[in-house]
């Protein structure tokens, strides 16, 4: 590990009893869901990690563990040329993190997209809609329980014709 | 038949002043379907006459699933989706998922390989930065411009049609290398290219760069600082017309761009102007690279152009119909595809509208579990409310057009 990095890691760990993990020279960190809005304050403000590069979930329901889903916050530090990544582990039923809008501005829209797939739920959003599906679909299609394909777009606004072609979907 | 609703602003509530609300200010709908908008993009203006207090962004029109697709693909097949994605740049969308499936399963590509990568994106990166031109130009009106930036761009879509068989969908670069090595003709078209395209890039300076109409348009509109860009995740030339010297060529070097001389054009106003002279100065830093590379090409002759690691890349086909274990990874390598181990990373590449990364996580078997493309179009995009408070909604037009969003990138 980096020695920079190494230090920022140690400093997680006293300050959030955080652990971490390591692969193919990248860091991942586990720090709990109550901890994130603070750590993600104390990287930005003390470690100069200006740019969160990604921010994105992924679902482990075919495995039948929990917590089901873990949140990935990317982190790039421009001034010291460095990167690391934060995970929020989070539990299948009525998963719930605190929002990082405050923090970064870019968490505003990752995380709606976030909550638009996977249906993780930001505490204290200042903008929690969907953001990618339309309006009002109740699904959650980034989830691994949400099936692929099956369901004919709807390329008509002539609802004569989508109740036709859709019966189900008045049932 | 029933009536179309009538399209209601309530959602948007929140978003907007209080002025909105006792109806002082005006609440307009630009897009989705609007020429200025650059694809299928919805804007929810609020205006104080013609002065934007508010612009509320609604994406997703092109919405197509495809991080839900690739996981239903083996890694190569994923690959094609990744084309689609940014469809001005479609090979620099190849490289970040081929160098993120490299980094995944640790698979070196060979040296010639890379020189190719690094031609190629690079073209493709003037190739996205013409349409740019061009689009930026159309929206300011200047009509001529969108007419000779697709002149230049087709000698490059001639380029990549001689390499991949396509001029757009190329999926030209493959985990462990590229697909096939460049045909005779590939040295040659790049040089002419090389030839002509300095002097057509001093063309556009002399159309656009001086003249008083668009400078009135330009300087000092969408002024985005620092500070706020990085908040919202803004890269690329974007970025650096804001005054940061950040492009991951640079900062971490891949496929052997330490090995290359070029500048990183930085501008410190952060206006439209500044944007438009990024994109500009980027061309002849991208014909620098291509230059360079051609040379090392050179001195690479025959030397492979993909992995000779079997088990992630098929054997060539001379050797399919004498060797058995050539046969048999062939087989293998076309039904089942190849596994990747139970991990995940993040590897990001510089696009030329600026950070694509991809966060790639494997299971263990052929598919990987989770694809998730950071698109820099999306945090881009984020900005926008920051930059056109203020301005008129034509200045809306052009700061949109310098930003160089791409749909297809936003939406995924």
């Amino acid at each position: 590990m980096d020695k920079k990095l190494e230090k920022i890691v140690q400093a997680l760990q006293e300050k959030f009893g955080v652990t971490h993990e390591e692969f193919r020279g990248e860091v991942h960190v586990f720090v709990k869901a109550e901890n994130i809005v603070d750590a993600l304050t104390l990287l930005r403000d003390k470690y100069e990690f200006e740019l969160l590069s990604a921010l994105t979930a992924t679902d482990y329901y075919e495995q039948h563990v929990e917590p089901r889903f873990h949140v990935i916050y990317q982190l790039s530090s421009l001034a010291q040329n460095i990167t690391v990544q934060l995970r929020v582990a989070v539990n299948g039923d009525q998963p719930k993190v605190p929002s990082a809008a405050g923090v970064y501005d870019t968490a505003n829209w990752r995380e709606r997209e976030v909550f638009d797939m996977f249906g993780i739920q930001f505490e204290g959003h200042p903008d929690p809609r969907r953001i990618l599906t339309p309006e009002g679909m109740e699904a959650h299609p980034l989830r691994k329980d949400f099936p692929l394909g099956y369901e004919e777009p709807q390329f008509t606004f002539n609802y004569d014709d989508i109740d036709l072609k859709k019966i189900y979907a008045k049932e | 038949m029933a009536q179309l609703e009538e399209v209601s602003y309530e959602p948007f509530k929140h978003l907007v002043s209080e002025r909105a609300l006792t109806g002082e200010t005006m609440l307009l709908n630009m897009g989705p379907q609007h020429p200025s908008t650059h694809g299928v993009l919805r804007l929810l203006l609020e205006l104080d006459g013609e002065t934007i207090v508010n612009a509320i962004p609604d994406i997703g029109y092109l919405h197509t699933g495809v991080e839900k697709n690739m996981e239903s693909k083996t890694y190569l097949k994923a690959e094609v989706m990744t084309d689609r994605l940014d469809y001005m740049n479609t090979t620099g969308n190849n490289l970040a998922y081929c160098m993120a499936v490299e980094k995944l399963i640790d698979l070196d590509v060979p040296e010639r390989a890379q020189v190719i990568r690094v031609i190629v994106t690079e073209l493709q990166r003037i190739a996205s930065h013409l349409v740019f031109m061009g689009a930026f130009g159309l929206d300011l009106a200047a009509m001529s411009m969108f007419l000779y930036c697709f002149r230049e761009r087709e000698y490059i879509m001639d380029i990549l049609e001689l390499c991949s068989g396509q001029r757009m969908m190329t999926t030209y670069f493959r985990p462990g290398g590229v697909w096939r090595d460049v045909p005779e003709e590939f040295d040659s078209a790049v040089r002419n290219f090389i030839k002509i395209f300095p002097k057509r890039v001093d063309e556009y300076e002399a159309l656009l760069t001086k003249n008083p109409i668009l400078l009135d348009r330009l300087v000092g509109i969408g002024i985005l600082d620092a500070k706020t860009a990085l908040s919202h995740g803004v890269t690329g030339p974007t970025l650096r017309a804001s005054g940061v010297n950040w492009d991951l060529r640079k900062a971490r070097p891949y496929i052997g761009y330490e090995q290359y001389d070029f500048n990183v054009p930085v501008r410190t106003e952060g206006d439209t102007f500044a944007r438009y002279i990024v994109h500009i100065e980027e061309f002849r830093e991208s014909l620098k690279i291509v230059e360079q590379g051609l040379e090392k090409l050179k001195k690479l002759p025959g030397k492979p152009v993909n992995s000779d690691n079997r088990k992630f890349v098929p054997p060539p086909r001379a050797e399919v119909g004498v060797s058995m274990e050539a046969l048999i990874h062939h087989f293998k390598f076309w039904t089942e595809g190849f596994p990747a181990p139970k991990a995940s990373i993040y590897s990001a590449v510089e696009s030329p509208r600026g950070e694509l990364g991809v966060y790639l996580e494997g299971n263990g078997g052929p598919k990987p579990h989770r694809v998730h493309m950071r698109t820099p179009s999306f945090d881009n995009l984020s900005a926008i409310n920051k930059m056109v408070q203020g301005h008129l909604v034509a200045d809306l037009v052009a700061i949109l057009a310098s930003i160089d969003i791409v749909l297809g990138d936003i939406d995924r």
